[in-house]
């Protein structure tokens, strides 16, 4: 087992894309780190960089106190998971897992023994005589996993690996895999464009945009400061939202006169943004104390909570996350109020964290 | 709710159900269309089957007039004189025959050899002007070989390749292996690269896992193509009949085609020698009819 050192990771391909800008990580032993960000971000060119499939421009990278720039993916000792799976088509389960062992040369009696300790884990027991066409698509994730397993590697690397199931079998195979990760204490790199499984999964979330890392940090930190107005924008469900604020008399006031407790030294002489939660507002009957006059525009219905759109003389819209026990038609008059802490304050022009 | 979406989606009409008027006009349609593709194919087959009837008569019913269609004798004695000569012995058609097993055999099998890693890399690695250098190769075979062939009559005369079966080796496998490439380069597509990504993880090179990998998965294609070089190769004529002489070194189709043109044409012996020529490109097509039109991943990855 082993940590992941990646300094100054620059990648361009041949036909001129640059994939990946310039990427820092530091990635601990035995840690779950997720590489979180939208499509095309260079999230999978990071990973196959880590593995060895993709060479990079410039920039190291060290397993453990190797540095492997230029050992090819074999000796890195590392194991993937693809999200298309790459099961061999012609080879059954039992031989699928089999064969990264054989690669290494070990004794029959040895191959056997791992090959059935990693189906035990993974459950694989009826499906060791199938070949992969025959096992479904969960089933052949967790034929993936096992192969992954066996060779106990220094670290997995895994590309969205569940991104081909429906949600039901994503959401336990999620618990599984963190499990299995908490259990076997091997370090992992799990890339994903869902933020729930970022955010469940990850020990620290690495937020990448347009080649670049915009945060790294845990889960909870990534959630309550973002570290940029991308990552404000990218996290939550609905996200944060952004609102263009002044400092005047002592109070962060929107344009529509909405009141924010203000973050400790804000700087003045600049057009500020702040992040506020859905869940740090609140509709209320119109003209409670604190609030300014606003509009439903339409109310999203979530089961245990109600998402309010409410127009309150601003440019943008805000949303706003609501208990089921209040309730407010549509069109309805209503006021909206802050009532969270000291909202992250961003700086409008570069769009970083100020405060 | 366990609803497969295969049984939701294949809800649609089964063909029995069908309103009773639309069947029988289905049905009519069907007699009809049965009956004119019956007559079309006995009309673009009448060669084949004439060539069939003229290769087993005896040469006097061969001439006869009005022709015999049913009542002749049936005679194997053409097919003995494609192989065996007059005064025993291999005839020189047989001769011709195994230069054209040994120059298709043999320009099919290096065109694939060296077809089969070019496509893969064409495929796999991001090679500079790749779009410029498909097409170079591709253009090669814009030429008919007619066009060409007087300068490469001229060349091979200077180096000796005149009249060798090495010249058309050679030749063939020149027109082969741009075909070969083009068409492997499609197969190779359709293999996803993660099946070598995971076995260079898995402890192999990029040549094993090419090797181990890819290459059984292409194999149907593999064949496909090189079925298709090898007719090439096989039904070859401008070629053949310009860059040989000798009858040592002359293939099927020349040879052949030499048989008509004396004072008398021994049509059964053409017939006869025709049947055996045109026989290995039709047991190889239905060999590899399969894979022909198959697709080649075996589904295990799922898009
Ligand atoms: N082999 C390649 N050649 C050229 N450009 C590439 C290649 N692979 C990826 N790219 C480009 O590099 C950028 C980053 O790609 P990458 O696959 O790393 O994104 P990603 O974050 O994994 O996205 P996704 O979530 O869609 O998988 C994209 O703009 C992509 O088009
Ligand atoms: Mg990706």
């Amino acid at each position: 087992m082993a940590g992941i050192e990646v300094t100054s990771l620059h990648k361009r391909y041949p036909d001129g894309t640059v994939a990946v800008e310039h990427v820092d990580l530091s990635i601990g032993d035995g840690e779950l780190f997720v590489m979180l960000g939208p499509s095309g971000c260079g999230k999978t060119t990071t990973l196959r960089a880590i593995a060895g499939l993709e060479r990079q421009t410039s920039g190291d990278i060290r397993i453990g106190d190797t540095l492997v720039n230029d050992l090819p993916p074999a000796e890195r000792d590392i194991a993937m998971v693809f999200q298309f799976y790459a099961l061999y088509p012609h080879l059954r389960t039992r031989d699928n897992l089999a064969f990264p062992l054989r690669a290494e040369g070990l004794p029959k009696a040895e191959v056997e023994e791992r090959v059935g300790e990693a189906a035990r884990l993974m459950r694989l027991g009826p499906l060791l005589d199938r070949r992969p066409h025959r096992l479904s698509g969960g089933e052949q994730q967790r034929v993936a996993l096992a192969r992954a397993l066996v060779r106990r590697p220094r670290a997995f690397l895994m590309d969205e690996p569940l991104t081909n199931l429906d949600a039901e079998l994503r959401a336990d195979m999620r618990t599984e895999i963190k499990h299995l990760q908490g259990e076997l204490g091997t370090t992992m790199v799990y890339v994903t464009h869902d933020q729930v499984e970022a955010m469940s999964l990850g020990h620290r979330i690495a937020i990448l945009n347009k080649g670049r890392v915009e945060q790294i940090g845990t889960p909870l930190e990534v959630y309550d400061r973002p570290a940029s107005l991308f990552c404000a924008a990218f996290i939550g469900s609905p996200p944060m939202n952004l609102i263009e604020v002044e400092l005047a008399d002592g109070h962060l006031r929107s344009k529509s006169g909405l009141a924010l407790t203000p973050p400790p030294n804000l700087p003045r002489d600049r057009s500020l943004i702040a992040g506020v939660r859905p869940e740090a507002l609140e509709v209320t009957e119109p003209g409670a104390e604190g609030s300014v006059p606003g509009r439903v525009v339409s109310a999203e219905w979530l089961g245990d909570e109600i998402i309010y759109v409410v127009d309150h003389g601003d440019q943008r819209d805000v949303r706003v996350r609501m208990p089921l026990n209040v309730r407010f038609a549509a069109d309805a008059p209503v006021g909206l109020r802050h009532t969270g802490g000291p909202p992250p304050v961003y700086d409008a022009s570069t769009e970083e964290l100020v405060a | 709710m366990a609803v497969s979406v295969n049984e939701a989606v294949s809800a649609g009409p089964a063909p029995d159900q069908r309103p009773p008027g639309r069947r029988r006009r289905g049905r009519g349609r069907v007699a009809i269309e049965v009956a004119v593709l019956a007559v079309l194919a006995a009309v673009m087959l009448f060669p084949v089957l004439w060539m069939i009837e003229t290769s087993i008569k005896e040469n006097r019913d061969v001439y006869a007039i009005p022709a015999k269609f049913f009542d002749f004798t049936i005679t194997l004695d053409h097919f003995k004189d494609v192989f065996v000569a007059s005064g025993g012995g291999p005839s020189t058609l047989s001769g011709s025959f195994l230069n054209s097993v040994i120059v298709a055999g043999v320009s099919t099998v290096l065109a694939t050899v060296l077809g089969v890693p070019a496509a893969w890399a064409y495929s796999r690695f991001s090679v500079k002007a790749k779009k410029d250098q498909l097409f170079f190769i591709l253009s090669t075979r814009f030429m008919p070989p007619v066009v060409v062939v007087i300068p490469i009559f001229l060349m091979y005369r200077q180096v000796g390749l005149f009249d060798t079966k090495l010249g058309l080796i050679l030749i063939y496998t020149a027109f082969n292996v741009p075909f070969t490439i083009w068409m492997m380069k499609g197969f190779v597509d359709e293999v996803p690269a993660e099946y070598e990504d995971a076995a260079m993880l898995d402890g192999y090179t990029r040549l094993q896992a090419f090797w181990k990998f890819t290459l059984p998965l292409l194999l149907p294609g593999i064949a496909a193509t090189a079925v298709f070089a090898l007719i090439f190769s096989w039904n070859e004529f401008v070629f053949a009949i310009f860059l040989t002489s000798s009858d040592a070194v002359r293939t099927a189709p020349p040879a052949i085609a030499g048989l008509i043109g004396g004072t008398t044409v021994d049509w059964g012996l053409v017939a006869a020698a025709s049947i055996v020529f045109a026989l290995p490109v039709l047991v190889f097509s239905y060999l590899v009819r399969k894979h022909l039109v198959a697709g080649v991943t075996l589904g295990a990855v799922r898009r």
